[in-house]
């Protein structure tokens, strides 16, 4: 069953100059990205900064304008009505544990809030014993409902973060950088969480990162984005294997390996990623490629499904790149 | 100085923060030295006191609240905690420079990059504006970034990420120093340009014959670039060797975690490895080993009685740990000593 689907969102915020006081350009920070993600399974949307991959995300949750295209959650559009009464079954896990949660708050206020503004039938005893319940799942213990959150460590306030989103019995969560601010010692155990929960509850993740090794670890599909467009998705294992689009190569041969004996690579990109509110003509990445020709800097090239896709896999998880040259 | 002696040499360092008349330790008894022309990587989680080392070299920190508690730090001959202010100021861009995590933060936005590059060039080197000028030109070239005469006018704001770490650099290294501490350099950036980054950070190293102290969480990028490393945790020095001898052979059971922690790119663990609990706070009463309350391999010896580092039998003599494990206990004081 498809549990998310993004056919073709745009996310263009308007240019203002303050001098004309009107509209003088735009900011294409997603600019037709499809997608879609099968229940109990992860998506990984992998970028560099500034290359879409949080407005993607935001765009899904309502927290930023969708400008065309539409996102389908449990096979209903979320601009219908009847979304309303679904939408706490999409949460959200932020970056940074230290600014996603009220630090005037117990942990207990904040892990119960959705249930206070979500299910009024409970009562307050209800209510607390479910979110011991739920701390226990994310391996907190029962008096930490009392503290608050500084007096917890980043991956214990990740974990606090996780608890809230899995209150509500959510079949949707949207993780942005949910490890990025934490040590390489935490950053495991917060990964091998998530990838429990998703087994025990059948959750599906859209994962954001831009660190490779982990979504290694934890995606089923890998979208690359670059400059607001996916330009490669395909399964994990084929992402890694067999990198197509010369943007993934490039990227894969940029992590630095934690293995003194290998030979450092020399392939690297040249350059910085443009600006969204001028990108360059054809396909964005071209002043970068080094096998860039005549067509790339004339024409975008379209997401497309290559031929080289082994015939086993089904056709959800097909190999996709944008490039002219596949 | 003898051709033997280090470029840097810290020796039994420790460093404290003063607070309500008690003293509570961020560095303790930190040894470890540099050679001419070597980089050296210095490897840890948040809060192990990688940033309070580089800081205490250059005396970067606030002497109301952080007490040297002992130790020197031996940098060609002199003992830099016993030199005063202007004498400091002497060796700081001169001799060793800084460069820091986040440029944009350690960049002055209402001056010019050519201007912040120039003045430090003028102050260290006493040359006229207009040979300071050049020389910051010549500088912006050397770091790769295009255009120079007209990249020299702009503003901070006005250059990416990278660039802008590219300037740092430039005004890091336009006094051709002897040490350059990398205190992160490449964390803010992405990953294709913190590549770039480091390739130019190398580069200079071996132009300029420089060393360098790489201060970084990533082991991926010591394993690439330092040829010796020490791994630091809560203020200790754990486990110091050469680099290709630490990742082939980690002695620590710190080190060893943190090295399989890290996910591998190349094939999918169902499970990652990870270190139970966190990394004890300052505030927290300090006995044993420190590692000890995360550590599977803990023995009683190692909750009452902290190791000292010292070579593991059958490993290079220079690769050392501090770790109970592969050292003789304690002769006499647990009583609950297996």
């Amino acid at each position: 069953m498809t549990l998310l689907e993004v056919k073709q969102l745009k996310t263009y915020f308007p240019v203002v100059s303050p001098l004309l006081k009107r509209k003088t350009g735009e900011i294409r920070a997603v600019d037709g990205v499809s997608f879609s993600l099968p229940a109990g399974q992860t998506l990984a949307l992998v970028g560099e900064s500034g290359c879409g991959k949080t407005t993607t995300s935001r765009a899904i949750m309502q927290l930023a304008p969708i400008t065309a295209g539409e996102v389908i959650f449990c096979g209903t559009p979320t601009t219908a009505p009847a979304f309303k009464t679904m939408r706490s079954k999409m949460q959200m896990i932020f970056q940074d544990p230290y600014a996603s949660l009220n630090p005037r708050h117990t942990v207990l206020k904040i892990v119960e809030e959705p249930l206070q503004i979500y299910r009024k039938d409970l009562t307050r005893a209800d209510r607390r014993r479910q979110v011991i319940d739920i701390l226990a799942q994310t391996g907190l213990s029962a008096d930490a409902v009392h503290k608050y959150p500084h007096e917890f460590s980043g991956g214990q306030r990740q974990r606090i973060a996780i608890a809230r989103t899995l209150i509500l019995q959510p079949s949707l969560i949207i993780a942005d950088e949910p490890v990025s601010a934490l040590d390489v010692s935490v950053q495991a155990q917060i990964i091998n969480l998530l990838k429990n929960l998703q087994r025990t509850y059948q959750l599906g993740y859209l994962f954001i990162s831009h660190d490779l090794g982990v979504v290694r670890h934890i995606a089923d599909v890998v979208a690359i984005m670059y400059l607001g467009k996916i330009v490669e998705l395909a399964r994990v294992d084929d992402i890694f294997s067999n990198p197509q689009h010369p943007y993934t190569q490039r990227l894969l041969a940029s992590i630095p390996i934690a293995d003194p004996t290998r030979q450092r690579r020399s392939i690297t990109i040249r350059g910085e990623a443009p600006s969204p509110q001028f990108p360059p003509s054809g396909c964005a990445f071209h002043p970068r490629c080094e096998q860039a020709t005549a067509q790339c800097q004339q024409q975008t090239p379209a997401l497309r499904a290559l031929a080289t896709t082994t015939p086993t896999s089904a056709a959800a998880a097909e190999h996709h790149a944008a490039c002219h040259l596949l | 100085m003898t051709a033997a002696a280090p470029l840097l040499s810290i020796k039994n360092l420790s460093v404290g923060y003063e607070q309500d008349a008690r003293v509570y330790p961020i560095l303790d008894d930190i040894s470890f030295a540099i050679a001419e022309g070597e980089v050296f990587g210095l490897v840890g989680e948040s809060g192990c006191g990688k940033s309070m080392t580089a800081m205490s070299i250059l005396k970067l920190f606030d002497a109301t609240q952080i007490k040297v508690g002992g130790g020197e730090i031996v940098f060609g001959g002199r003992d830099l905690l016993a030199l005063d202010d202007a004498a400091m100021r002497g060796i700081r861009t001169r001799e060793i420079a800084m460069i820091f995590q986040d440029p944009m933060t350690s960049l002055n936005p209402v001056y010019t990059v050519g201007e912040q590059i120039a003045e430090a060039v003028r102050e260290h080197l006493h040359l006229s504006p207009r040979a300071a000028w050049g020389a910051a030109e010549d500088a912006i070239a050397a770091v790769g970034i295009p255009d120079p005469k007209h990249s020299a006018k702009k503003y901070p704001h006005q250059l990416s990420g990278g660039m802008r770490q590219r300037v740092m650099i430039a005004m890091a290294l336009s006094c051709q120093p002897k040490l350059l501490i990398a205190d992160e350099p490449t964390t803010a950036l992405d990953v294709t340009v913190q590549h770039q980054i480091i390739s130019l950070i190398l580069q200079m190293q071996t132009q300029y014959k420089m060393a360098v102290l790489l201060i970084t969480h990533d082991l991926g990028l010591v394993a690439e670039t330092a040829a010796r490393l020490g791994v630091m945790y809560a203020g200790n020095m754990v486990e110091i060797g050469d680099t290709a001898s630490v990742f082939a052979n980690p002695q620590h059971p710190y080190t060893q975690g943190l090295i399989s922690c890290i996910p591998n790119l190349h094939t999918q663990q169902d499970e990652l490895a990870a270190i139970d609990g966190s990394v004890p706070s300052l505030q927290e009463v300090r006995t044993g080993c420190l590692f000890a309350p995360r550590c599977p391999q803990r023995m009683a010896v190692c909750t009452t009685t902290q190791p000292s580092l010292a070579a593991a039998p059958s490993i290079a003599t220079n690769h050392q740990s501090a770790c109970w494990l592969h050292q003789p206990h304690p002769p006499n004081p647990t009583p609950a000593a297996p």
